[in-house]
């Protein structure tokens, strides 16, 4: 299998602050590869690298086997993104968020109204296409967000905290298509602060400060820190870090 | 004795209604939790409860104020941290501080020892502007601002959303130690697993309450047979309960299916063979109490609640 993602000693300064300090990961295709981290920490400024929405300060990183420095165009046409405060347009209606990511993601024309029936039948919501998403109860915003965010079949999908403040069974059936997407062969790279959810994921790597410090199955770092819970794990790891 | 009253309350938003005849009573020294997701209306009883907006119908008290006609007394009396950072960002730290203690007529030194544990942490960024402070320390800001003028009843709107599992369990620490100066405290979370942190919840959905109690006692309420189910292949196994003729519910809890059967039994035998029938390999099944998340989902897929 190949490589979703590649990074080696990527790091980031912002002036003398260093955001992201030299993390080393490989991401496997195919793989649910959770992002975890206390506040701060550094998971967004890693997470906009690998978009190509920001330049590293040094370090190598690939996505979706395109060079972060050299290639960031061709990363954000290869993959998906989806993020709690960035993802539909309110005050359009479902269809047309859908047409419009259609025809920002590169679809042909004649291809969307076909895409458009299909998510609207996976999801359950043909009966609010033309109602705008304002009007949409969250869980159903977050549901067709991730949808959106596939709609060209990306080889990767970055997700930023995509179930905060979700009913818990939203967030399960949110998870549902995580799975269904992965099992399809798409890579799903996933931060969230719901301890259980990093249990779901195929790996977890943990940043503290910067720097990745743990990175492995969650049953390896129960197994490693010799504790029963994915949440007593980031305890320990992430205790003692300022989250100024 | 009651610190707030709530009787029959309702808000709609044109056609939208956000809270749905809601009727609860949180006692004085109580750490009562509101407990539900995005849209489950807890924003729209707070900003009632500090007079904020007017209900449509019902009453409500806080302190023996009314909401509405007590208001500018009730406002004294009540600290509010709104959900949103509703500080002014182009102040320092300390103006903001003595802004919000001046409003109330009173003074940061007058009340210091009120806020000196949490202000501590902050006063090394006194004159640093409150834009300007990390999402931690904004909150530490604002939960000073709240308590500064003394309040006897503290509403905290979703202070933890969004912050991580560490510094959630920091807050928390705090709030438990406001509470036990005496200091009656309404705090609102979607996160189910900060119910447990409360005295007494309620839970929450598309502006109804489903439920009030003890955590522990909201949790006996579940009385279904629940087994925690673990395979090889995940998905596969999600698939496969889904579809079994027992199964109520199926959802992913951590690295465990929580299974719901319905009532007039399956064993845990017979659910074992029913997978290895399906190929499954490595099953591990076992019966299990419910936990707070199992109990608000089942009330959640009840048609009419029961609250």
């Amino acid at each position: 299998m190949g490589k979703a993602v590649i990074t080696n000693q990527l790091t980031k300064k912002f002036g003398d602050f260093v955001a992201t300090n030299a993390i080393t990961f490989d991401v496997e295709q195919g793989e649910i590869f959770g992002f975890l981290g206390a506040n701060g920490a550094g998971k967004t400024t890693a997470m906009r690298m690998l978009c190509g929405l920001l330049k590293p300060s040094s370090g190598q990183a690939s996505v979706a086997g395109f060079d972060v420095y050299r290639q960031s165009e061709k990363i954000k046409q290869n993959i998906g993104y989806m993020s709690q405060r960035f993802s539909l347009y309110e005050d359009l209606t479902v269809r047309e968020n859908i047409r419009f990511y259609g025809g920002i993601y590169g679809l042909r024309r004649a291809e969307i109204p076909a895409k458009t029936d299909q998510i609207l039948a996976k999801l359950g919501i043909e009966s609010v296409a033309n109602s705008l998403v304002a009007a949409l109860p969250l869980g159903w915003k977050q549901k067709l967000a991730f949808s959106v965010a596939l709609l060209h079949e990306p080889k990767i999908v970055f997700l930023d905290e995509p179930t905060g403040g979700v009913d818990p069974i939203t967030r399960r059936q949110f998870w549902d298509l995580i799975y269904e997407a992965a099992h399809q062969g798409t890579t799903v790279f996933v931060t969230t602060h719901y301890m259980d959810e990093a249990e779901y994921c195929n790996r977890v790597s943990i940043m503290v400060d910067g720097r990745m410090k743990a990175l492995d199955t969650p049953a390896g770092l129960k197994t490693a820190y010799g504790v029963d819970s994915m949440d007593a794990v980031f305890q320990i790891l992430a205790r003692g870090t300022s989250t100024k | 004795m009651d610190a707030i009253i709530i009787e029959n309350v309702s808000k709609s938003y044109g056609e939208a209604l956000a809270v749905a005849d809601v009727s609860l009573s949180i006692r004085v020294g109580e750490l009562f939790g509101l407990i539900g997701p995005d849209g489950a209306g807890k924003t729209t009883l707070f900003k009632i409860l500090v007079t904020l907006l007017l209900p449509d119908a019902g009453r409500a008290t806080v302190v023996g104020r009314d909401v509405v006609r007590d208001y500018k007394d009730l406002r004294q009396r009540v600290g509010y941290m709104p959900g949103r950072f509703s500080l002014y960002p182009d102040l320092s730290v300390q103006e903001n501080l003595a802004f919000f203690a001046t409003v109330f007529g009173t003074t940061i030194r007058q009340n210091y020892h009120l806020i000196q544990e949490i202000y501590s942490q902050l006063e090394p960024f006194k004159n640093r502007r409150a834009g300007q402070l990390s999402g931690g320390m904004k909150q530490k800001l604002a939960l000073c601002c709240a308590l500064i003028h003394k309040p006897e009843v503290l509403f905290l709107d979703e202070p933890t959303t969004g912050v991580d599992a560490v510094s959630r369990k920091e807050f928390w620490d705090m709030l438990r130690k406001l509470n036990e100066r005496g200091l009656t405290t309404l705090v609102s979370t979607p996160y189910m697993d900060e119910a447990d942190r409360c005295d007494r919840i309620a839970f929450m959905q598309t502006g109804r309450v489903l439920a009030v109690d003890q955590p522990s006692v909201i949790t006996n309420r579940f009385r279904k047979p629940l087994f925690a189910v673990r395979a090889a292949d995940t998905y596969r196994l999600i698939q496969d309960l889904r579809q079994a003729p027992f199964t109520e519910s199926c959802y992913s809890f951590g690295e465990f299916l929580h299974l719901t059967v319905r009532s007039g039994g399956v064993t845990d035998l017979q659910i074992g063979q029913y997978l290895l029938d399906k190929n499954h390999r490595n099953i591990e099944i076992q019966p299990i109490q419910p936990g707070i998340e199992d109990t608000f989902m089942a009330l959640m897929n009840q048609p009419e609640p029961t609250a």
